[in-house]
């Protein structure tokens, strides 16, 4: 899964250079000053323009400025209370976004680990067809989102067009311009985007379970499902875990997609809470985009706590 | 094996979910409107260059494309430079002060774009980096910066520690040895690590979209956002401009798709 392991060119280097001298004791060696200097240029920028700017974004929460003026007033927790009580725009946008979240979470997490089960030995057409699924997640987002718009397109668009060929016109949709799914359609973009992306990980999980596992299980009497069930399952579970962690943070961070495919600013049946921030700040709403990001920031942390909570609890529970 | 059919049949209806749509695209670059709405999945009755040619006129793609090119070439290589002297040290700083800086830094992919973007566009204007590529190249890089740390910093602390140790033995010092050690053992990482940050600093809209209102500084994604507002269901030219914006991304991906691979996943792991 690292990147170490996909070159093995990288160990050519350590024959050469070997033990010219061992140490004596496993005490860590004294360091040189100057590896402080090393990491010094990374560290201010990143102080610079990121931690700075994080914090910042407390400070201006708890304010009304507009972007422009420079007056403007401390109006202390007033924007989270409107955020979390009297924000419809905000409400619906933590509503898709939940909705976004489930179904590519599971879809994605479920799709990539079948596609992986199918496709995990290193046979010439396994790794042709991984290299083949994992090819929608170099595209951009946008790109995605206009291949999606097309096959969406209630009137000329692919899956209509499929429909109505194959007679099933009564399945035919207006996909997203139905308010109530559109943003269901975007999620299963998504996944197709990224599917073959997740594989890879599972493929790599996959492939460190021990053969011998599956044949004295195999001994034991035991089916294809019930060694997915008790072998396979249970020692992937650190793959799943990263999965299901990085998707869920994919589903918070999903932007570009939501903008290609609902416009910018986006439909209110699209809006996600990326795209909400976003749209508060550029009606220059600097203060209340801030509150919003601040909010952001919190629910993405307390579901990455819970999942982490969830994760450890089937692990024990297994 | 049992499900072999059933294996096939699924694995076949995936590949044609994935390269149906991408050959409708494609076919549909070289075709008019009426064309790709009459038949999208026939192929092309000739490969007519006009829809290239009006987006690489009409629409400000070509000025994107160089932007692009220009942007994400200096963000990668200096992300890289940065990343890989932060990870060199990190991963020969040991004990806890080491790990500080080294989860300090890392911290930094829980933190979502959307929630400092709004300071950050404060202090570029302030800078004067709005609308320029200067500017672009630098935010391109803090946003990066963690998660390239990361992925090095894992990598450098597989490497040996003889491996620095003979190097200081012989009078190198830190400079030296990540110069002529470090570096070179690392080249199939770094690879993959430059990958990753290109695919991600190439196909990113958020801080275009944000930063740049000047149509001579635009990239491409952000220019394709832009054409859909003005060729609105104009598709054989919004196909042109994803097939124009994703080339070169496609074309190295089938030359150094292990690259690829390696790299996304490396990010993916924790990104």
């Amino acid at each position: 899964m690292s990147v170490s392991e996909k070159s093995p060119a990288v160990r050519t280097g350590e024959p050469r250079v070997a033990l010219r001298r061992n140490r004596g004791g496993g005490r860590a060696p004294k360091v040189h000053p100057a590896l402080w200097l090393f990491p010094l240029p990374a560290v201010v920028i990143y102080v610079i323009f990121f931690v700075g700017p994080t914090l910042q974004a407390f400070q201006y929460s708890v304010t009304d400025w507009d972007g422009i003026s420079s007056a403007f007033s401390n109006v202390g927790g007033g924007n989270f209370s409107r955020i979390t009580t009297n924000d419809d725009l905000f409400r619906g946008a933590l509503t898709n976004n939940v909705k976004f979240l489930l179904v590519v979470v599971i879809a994605q997490t479920a799709l990539s680990l079948l596609l992986a089960l199918l496709l995990q030995r290193n046979s010439k057409s396994s790794t042709a067809l991984r290299a083949l699924f994992f090819l929608p997640a170099i595209l951009s987002s946008v790109s995605v989102a206009f291949v999606w718009k097309f096959m969406y397109d209630p009137n000329f668009g692919l899956i209509n067009q499929v429909l109505g060929g194959v007679g099933l016109d009564r399945l035919q949709g207006a996909f997203l311009g139905d308010a109530s799914k559109a943003i269901y359609w975007v999620a299963l973009a998504q996944v197709w985007a990224h599917a073959g992306q997740l594989m890879v990980i599972f493929v790599a999980g996959l492939q460190q379970i021990p053969e011998e596992l599956y044949e004295s299980a195999e001994l034991d009497g035991a089916g294809t499902w019930a060694r997915f069930r008790y072998v396979t399952w249970p020692l992937i579970a650190p793959a799943t875990a990263i999965v299901v962690a990085y998707t869920t943070i994919q589903s918070f961070k999903a932007f570009d997609l939501i903008l290609g495919l609902g416009g910018n600013p986006p439909k209110g049946s699209l809006d996600i809470l990326s795209t909400r921030i976003y749209t508060t700040f550029t009606n220059s709403r600097f203060g209340y985009a801030a509150a919003e990001s601040v909010v952001f920031m919190v629910i993405i942390a307390l579901v990455s706590f819970l999942q982490r909570r969830a994760v450890r609890l089937t692990q024990h529970g297994v | 094996m049992a499900g072999s059919i059933g294996r096939r049949v699924i694995l076949g209806i995936y590949a044609l979910l994935i390269i149906v749509p991408l050959f409708v695209v494609l076919s549909g670059s070289f075709k008019s409107t009426k064309q790709l709405f009459d038949a999208p999945f026939a192929p092309p009755s000739s490969l007519s260059p006009g829809n290239y040619r009006a987006v690489l006129t009409d629409a400000s793609m070509a000025t994107a494309f160089v932007n692009s090119t220009v942007v994400t070439l200096s963000a990668v290589v200096i992300t890289l430079a940065v990343g890989s002297l932060a990870a060199y040290g990190l991963a020969r700083i040991p004990g806890w002060r080491g790990m500080v800086v080294y989860g300090f830094l890392v911290l930094g992919m829980a933190v979502p774009a959307q929630s400092n973007m709004i300071p950050q566009y404060v202090l570029f204007q302030s800078l004067g980096l709005l609308d320029s590529r200067i500017g672009l190249v630098l935010i391109e890089i803090v946003a990066t910066l963690p998660v390239a740390v990361f992925i090095m910093t894992g990598f450098m602390r597989t490497l040996p520690r003889e491996l620095f140790e003979a190097g200081s033995i012989d009078g190198a010092g830190p400079w030296r040895t990540y110069r002529s050690i470090a570096l070179p053992v690392s080249v199939p990482s770094l690879a993959a690590t430059a990958i990753f940050l290109f695919v991600i600093q190439w196909n990113d809209l958020l801080y275009p979209l944000l930063f740049i209102h000047d149509p001579a500084k635009t990239t491409l994604p952000l220019a394709l956002l832009n054409f859909q507002g003005e060729f609105l269901t104009n598709y054989p030219l919004l196909f042109t401009g994803v097939i124009v914006a994703s080339a070169p991304l496609v074309v190295a991906y089938v030359f150094l798709q292990r690259y690829f691979v390696a790299g996304i996943t490396a990010g993916s792991v924790k990104g």
